[in-house]
C-alpha cells in the first residue's frame, strides 16, 4: 500500500511545489496508513532525488528512458501510469501546478479512474476518500468525495502548505524504474525552450500599482507606471483593461491571470470582482483607490483613498517628490 | 482545415459568490451568464486559424439548455456549426463530460471527417477539473499539451507554445492534436453587428448525451472564511497624499 508523490524539477532542481506535495503527501500516506514514496522523472532525477528523504521519502523511484529528458505530458503521464501498476500504487498525487496538474490528468485517463485537482484537505477513510478542493480559483470550495476501486489520483493545490522537513527523516532508498514507452509519446515532448530575461516578474514584484476599468484608458496608465517606478514595483491590471487592449494580458491580476503577493497591492478604479480579489488576496497590504466607498475592493481592503485616481495618484507622486526633495 | 472548440456555460459573479440552498450549485438567480474565459480566447483563435487557412470552426457545449446563449455568441464572433449535449442536472463531473464530449467528436468526425484541431481551455472556470480535455484527447488517441499562449498552424503539425516560469517551452504536434489554451493567447473580439445578426440564425443541433457518473461526487460548496476586514479610509481626493506616503514609508516600500 503505497501513495506514489511525483516531484517536479527542473534538470535535477526541485521544483518548490514538489517539497509542498511531500510535506502534505506524507501526513496523508501516515493518516492512510500507507507508505509514502517519491517519484522523480527525467534528466536529473537523480541529482533531485538527495532533498527528497529529508522530506519524508522512503523510497525515491526515479523513472528513467531517453524520451523523459525534457518534460512532456504524455511521456509523464505514460511512466508514472506504469508505475503505479508496477508497485500497485493505491494512490497518486501531485502539486496543483500546471504540470502536476496535467500529468496527473493524464495517468488518471489512462487508468480510467478519477482525478481530483487541486484539494487543500484530504481525509482517507478506509473505503472512500473525503477531500475539499478549490473551485473558482480559490473563491469557492467544494466538498467531494473520491470513489474508485483503482488507484486514487489527487493534486494539492499549489501554496496551501508550507513545505517543511520531515521531524525523523525516512531512508530515502533509490530505485530505478524503467518504462516502455513508444516512441510516438514524444510527439508533445518540449523541443525547445525559450529565456525571457525579465526584471522583476508581477507575481513576485514587492509593490503592485494595479489600474482597472476606472483608468479609462492605455495612455492614463502613465501616473500609474510613474508610482510602481517611484516603489520599485510593477503595474498590474484587471481583466477589463486587458479586454480594452489597454494593457497586455501578462499584466493581469486574478483567477485567469497572476497570483500576486506583494507587500503592499495598490488597487486603483478596480471593483475587486471575486475573480480580480482570489489573485489580489495574497498581498500584504492593499490600498484601494476608487471613487466608491461601497466598491468590495475598497470594503476589503486595509487601506483606501474616496476619489478621483486622477486626481490622487498625482497628488502621490508630487508629495514623493516634495519628501525626497 | 477542419476545427472544434468545447466551450462551457459558466455564472458571472461579481463581488461574491453566493450558492444556492441546498449547496450544489452558484445561486445565479441575479447572474448573468459567460463562456469560461480560456475557453472565449480558444474560441477565437480557432475562428483565427480558420480564417487563415480556409476552415471551419464547430463549437461544442455540454449544458443546460440555455447554453443555446453562448452557442449564439460563438456564433456572433466567428463560429460555423454549433453542437449541444443538453443535460437537466446542474453539472457533469469531469468523467461522464469528457465520456459525452468524445462521443460527439467521434459522431462528428464519423458524418463529416476528422477535426484537425481541436481545442480545450486549460480549466473550466467554476468547476476547474483540469482534465476534461487530456481525457477527451486520450479517448481519441490524439497528443495534447495544456496551457497553450501561442499557436502556429503548419501542413501536418502544430508549433505551440506554453508558458514556464521565465520564458515559454515550445512543442511541435503532429496534427491532428488537442490544445488546452489559456487566456492571453490573444484578445478575444467583440461581436459586430453583421456577427449578432447571424447568431440569431445560426442552427443549434442538439443531441442529448449518455454517459455514466464518474468517481468523483459533489457534497457540498460553500466559501472560503473570509477574514474579517475594516478599512481604515486615508482620506477623499488628493488632499489624502500625505497620509498614503507616510503608509508608504512606514511599510518601507519608498526607496
Ligand atoms: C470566469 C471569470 C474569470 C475572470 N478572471 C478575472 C481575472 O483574472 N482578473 C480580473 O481582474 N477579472 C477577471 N474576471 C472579470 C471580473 O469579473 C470583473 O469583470 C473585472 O475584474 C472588472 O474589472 P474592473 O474592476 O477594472 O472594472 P469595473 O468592475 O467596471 O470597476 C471599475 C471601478 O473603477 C471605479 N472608478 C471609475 N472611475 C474611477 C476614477 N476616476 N477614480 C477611481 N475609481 C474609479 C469604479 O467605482 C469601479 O469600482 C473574470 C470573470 C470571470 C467570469
Ligand atoms: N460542460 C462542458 N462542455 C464543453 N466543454 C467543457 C465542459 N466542461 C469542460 N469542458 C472543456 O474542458 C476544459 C477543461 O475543463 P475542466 O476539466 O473542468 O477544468 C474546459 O476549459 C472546456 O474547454
Amino acid at each position: 500500500m503505497t501513495l506514489l508523490i511525483l516531484c517536479d524539477h527542473d534538470r535535477g532542481t526541485l521544483a518548490e511545489a514538489s517539497l509542498e506535495a511531500l510535506t502534505f503527501g506524507r501526513q496523508l500516506a501516515t493518516d492512510a496508513g500507507i507508505a509514502c514514496h517519491a517519484v522523480v522523472i527525467g534528466q536529473g532525477a537523480q541529482e533531485a532525488s538527495a532533498q527528497l528523504a529529508a522530506y519524508g521519502a522512503e523510497t525515491i523511484h526515479v523513472i528513467n528512458h531517453e524520451i523523459l529528458t525534457d518534460f512532456g505530458p504524455e511521456a509523464w503521464g505514460e511512466a508514472l501510469t506504469q508505475l503505479v501498476r508496477s508497485v500497485d500504487a493505491s494512490a497518486a498525487m501531485a502539486c496543483g501546478t500546471d504540470r502536476g496538474n496535467e500529468v496527473m490528468a493524464q495517468v488518471a485517463a489512462r487508468l480510467n479512474v478519477p482525478f481530483v485537482a487541486n484539494c487543500l484537505d484530504v481525509t482517507p477513510n478506509s473505503e472512500q476518500w473525503e477531500m475539499t478542493r478549490v473551485q473558482w480559483g480559490g473563491s469557492l470550495l467544494e466538498d467531494a468525495t473520491l470513489e474508485t476501486d483503482g488507484a486514487k489520483i489527487v493534486s494539492v493545490t499549489h501554496h496551501s502548505c508550507e513545505a517543511t522537513p520531515a521531524a525523523a527523516p525516512a531512508a530515502g532508498t533509490t530505485t530505478v524504474f524503467s518504462p516502455e514507452l513508444e516512441s510516438a509519446l514524444s510527439r508533445t515532448v518540449v523541443t525547445d525552450r525559450v529565456v525571457l530575461t525579465q526584471g522583476i516578474t508581477l507575481a513576485t514584484a514587492p509593490v503592485v500599482v494595479g489600474g482597472g476599468r476606472g483608468v479609462g484608458s492605455a495612455e492614463a496608465f502613465a501616473p500609474l507606471e510613474e508610482l510602481a517606478a517611484a516603489l520599485g514595483g510593477v503595474v498590474g491590471c484587471s481583466r477589463a483593461v486587458t479586454n480594452n487592449g489597454w494593457r497586455p494580458h501578462s499584466d493581469q491580476v486574478g483567477q485567469t491571470g497572476t497570483r500576486i503577493a506583494p507587500q503592499i497591492y495598490i488597487a486603483n478604479g478596480i471593483s475587486g470582482a471575486i475573480q480580480h480579489w482570489v489573485g489580489a488576496m495574497a498581498a500584504k497590504n492593499i490600498l484601494a483607490i476608487n471613487t466608491d466607498a461601497e466598491a468590495n475592493m475598497v470594503t476589503k481592503a486595509g487601506h483606501a483613498v474616496i476619489g478621483d485616481l486622477h486626481k490622487v495618484i498625482p497628488a502621490i507622486l508630487e508629495e514623493i517628490e516634495r519628501r525626497k526633495g | 482545415m477542419r476545427l472544434l472548440v468545447c466551450v462551457k456555460r459558466v455564472p458571472a459573479p461579481g463581488a461574491r459568490i453566493n450558492i444556492t440552498a441546498d449547496e450544489q450549485a452558484v445561486d445565479s438567480a441575479h447572474l448573468g451568464f459567460t463562456t469560461s474565459p480560456h475557453e472565449e480566447c480558444a474560441l477565437e483563435e480557432a475562428v483565427q486559424i480558420a480564417e487563415a487557412h480556409e476552415g471551419q470552426v464547430t463549437v461544442l457545449t455540454l449544458g443546460p439548455a440555455e447554453a443555446e446563449e453562448q452557442l449564439r455568441y460563438a456564433a456572433s464572433v466567428g463560429g460555423n456549426h454549433f453542437v449541444l449535449l443538453p443535460i437537466t442536472e446542474v453539472d457533469w463531473d469531469a468523467q461522464r463530460t469528457a465520456a459525452a464530449l468524445t462521443q460527439a467528436i467521434s459522431d462528428l468526425e464519423e458524418a463529416e471527417g476528422p477535426f484537425d484541431l481541436v481545442l480545450f481551455g486549460n480549466e473550466s472556470a467554476d468547476a476547474g477539473g483540469f482534465q476534461v480535455g487530456v481525457r477527451v484527447a486520450h479517448a481519441l488517441g490524439r497528443p495534447i499539451v495544456n496551457g497553450i499562449k501561442g499557436i502556429d498552424v503548419a501542413e501536418g503539425t502544430v508549433t505551440a507554445r506554453r508558458e514556464i516560469d521565465g520564458g515559454f517551452e515550445v512543442y511541435e504536434i503532429p496534427t491532428p492534436a488537442v490544445l488546452g489554451i489559456k487566456e492571453g493567447i490573444n484578445l478575444p473580439r467583440y461581436p459586430t453587428m453583421k456577427g449578432r445578426l447571424a447568431s440569431k440564425k445560426a442552427v443549434i443541433e442538439a443531441t442529448e448525451p449518455t454517459a455514466e457518473p464518474g468517481g468523483q461526487k459533489r457534497r457540498r460548496l460553500h466559501r472560503p472564511e473570509e477574514a474579517a476586514s475594516t478599512t481604515v479610509i486615508l482620506g477623499e481626493g488628493p488632499e489624502a497624499a500625505p497620509a498614503v506616503v507616510d503608509l508608504l514609508e512606514e511599510l518601507g516600500v519608498l526607496s
